[in-house]
């Protein structure tokens, strides 16, 4: 790695690539290996820390663009009114206290034969193993009218928790009595199955309090409700009967932004608030790595270690992975992928053996009000034979019913889930 | 004859399996406690109580409980669906791991100052 002097001076003077610069300087600088973590969500800031909690000796940074963590999971309940933004943001500072070395930039893409992170500001990060838990981007190329940023500032997706979701909360609540709030939910898979109908609650719960004339529209590319069917429509006919019309198999081609219109394949539906949530594939980073493998969306991973199945010492988690099969794109399946790579990091670098009896479970919430929740989970074993994880039989299922005590156990998961990742 | 041949049977499996044998794996029961910590804390130290920790509780009570979740004894909301996923040797060392770590409630996630 060559730097300039300037260049230097500048990291030297932020103090954070201090360590590393040391370290590539001498060629070590007595720690037991290096690890870059890309990108600070439930994924990475939890790969993060484990690392760091593992193995003390192994010098951990993440690169992270946002100054601050949002959490997607309970970000629906600030649209509907029943959470706040400050109850949803964290700092890195947690994982500062812990050693780990938290950098602000943003990382451009990694160099699998010399080993580096590239970071937008200039200079790159060195490592011996690169976690890369880059999230997903957004297919904006399927919706022509969603170009540009003007009219991505009119017609929000709020499906990565931060500015989008305090600007659909003011489209909301700016919305006259009577008007029309349209949900768009691409084809699956896309992050959080649960989360479009979860939102159609949260608003309704909104609109049911504050302008009852008002209608929701379900706009579903899908055949059918991808998750909790039973459990969303008994919210759906009971709680909030008549405010809620879903159409399956509702594919989006367009959207005319001055006339709020979404163009379906045979029909246009105009709205007072639409809120589309485009297809998603891995994330720009992902893409510029090389670490795509699958319909140029997922990247393939070897579930034992999230190892790359395309760049050897490059682990991917989270939402940009390919599923294995029933394993959705989750925060909580994000913090066991986590788990599973960090410790697999840590034996690799230590030349220790690796665990490959792989297993995995997965705990979402959905709250269908503002303090009534129900779940979905399962647990998923690593198989040999078939070389990926499978549902465990008979594990598994569904609430019964939504119910105030699960709304108290969906808060106790994010509490914990967010410590998990960031204290 | 029949059983030693089914053992030979399992150990060609292993070793096609790879060289890894979980009970040798002094991480293995820390690995499968990890995958409890998302709803229960990190090291089953829960940040507000909800749900409880599992951070050094009684072992036996411990196995008790999940064994119990699994077989429907238990009334649960999820619990039984999760202990149903795990083996009862699984089951077994994940007991163990939280009985032995140092009970203790966690920090939160720090709020932006």
């Amino acid at each position: 790695m060559t730097i300039s002097r300037r260049e230097f001076m500048k990291w030297a003077s932020a103090g954070a690539g201090m360590a590393t610069l040391a370290g590539c300087v001498t060629g070590g600088s007595g720690s037991a290996g290096r690890v870059v973590v890309v990108g600070g969500g439930y994924g990475g800031a939890t790969a993060a820390k484990f690392v760091k909690m593992w193995a003390p000796d192994i010098d951990v940074t993440l690169i992270e663009t946002n100054d601050y963590f949002v959490s997607c999971p309970i970000s629906n309940l600030v649209l509907g009114g029943n959470a706040r933004m400050n109850q949803i943001t964290f700092s890195y500072d947690g994982l500062r206290n812990r050693g780990i070395r938290v950098l602000k930039d943003n990382a451009i893409a990694m160099d699998g034969v010399n080993k580096q992170v590239t970071l937008a500001s200039g200079g790159s990060v060195p490592y011996d193993r690169v976690i890369v838990s880059p999230g997903v981007d957004f297919m904006y190329e399927q919706i022509p009218g969603l170009n540009t940023a003007d009219a991505q500032s009119r017609i929000l997706h709020a499906w990565k928790a931060g500015p989008q979701t305090v600007a659909l909360r003011k489209q909301l609540e700016s919305m006259r009595d009577g008007g029309i709030y349209a949900l768009q939910i691409p084809m699956a898979p896309y992050r959080c199955p649960p989360g479009p109908y979860e939102r159609v609650c949260q608003v309704a719960d909104y609109l049911k309090k504050s302008k009852p004339k008002s209608k929701i529209l379900v706009l579903d590319a899908n055949p059918d409700l991808v998750s909790k069917k039973g459990l969303f429509l008994a919210a759906w006919n009971d709680m909030y009967k008549g405010m809620i019309e879903y159409r399956p198999n509702s594919e989006i081609a367009d959207v005319d932004v001055k006339g709020m219109t979404v163009k379906l394949q045979f029909e246009d539906v105009k709205a007072d608030v639409i809120n589309v949530v485009p297809a998603q594939r891995a994330a720009d980073f992902a893409v510029r790595s090389g670490l795509i493998t699958a319909n140029n969306r997922w990247c393939g991973v070897d579930w034992t270690t999230c190892e790359s199945t395309a760049v050897k010492g490059v682990h991917v988690l989270g939402d940009a992975t390919l599923s294995a099969t029933a394993m959705p794109k989750s925060g909580s399946m994000a913090n066991q992928h986590a788990k599973i790579c960090a410790a697999a990091v840590v034996a690799l670098i230590k030349g220790q053996p690796v665990n490959t009896d792989t297993m995995m479970m997965n705990t979402c919430y959905s709250f269908v009000s503002g303090d009534s929740a129900m779940h979905v989970a399962s647990v998923h074993r690593y198989d040999p034979a078939q070389k990926t994880l499978v549902p465990v039989k008979g594990s598994g299922g569904v609430s019964s019913e939504a119910s105030t005590a699960e709304g108290a156990y969906a808060w106790g998961w994010a509490r914990n889930i967010w410590a998990e990742a960031l204290a | 004859m029949h059983r030693a041949m089914i053992l030979l049977a399992l150990l060609a499996a292993g070793n096609a399996w790879g060289q890894y044998a979980p009970a040798a794996d002094p991480n293995y029961a820390r690995n499968l406690a990890s995958t409890c910590f998302t709803c229960h804390g990190t090291e089953g130290r829960s940040v507000d109580g909800v749900p409880p920790s599992l951070a050094g509780q009684n072992r036996d009570y411990l196995l008790k409980q999940l064994l119990e979740f699994r077989d429907g004894k238990r009334p649960a909301t999820i619990m039984h669906q999760h202990a149903k996923g795990y083996t009862d040797q699984q089951l077994a060392l994940i007991a163990g791991y939280f009985a032995a770590v140092t009970p203790g409630r966690a920090a939160a996630a720090p709020a932006v100052r």
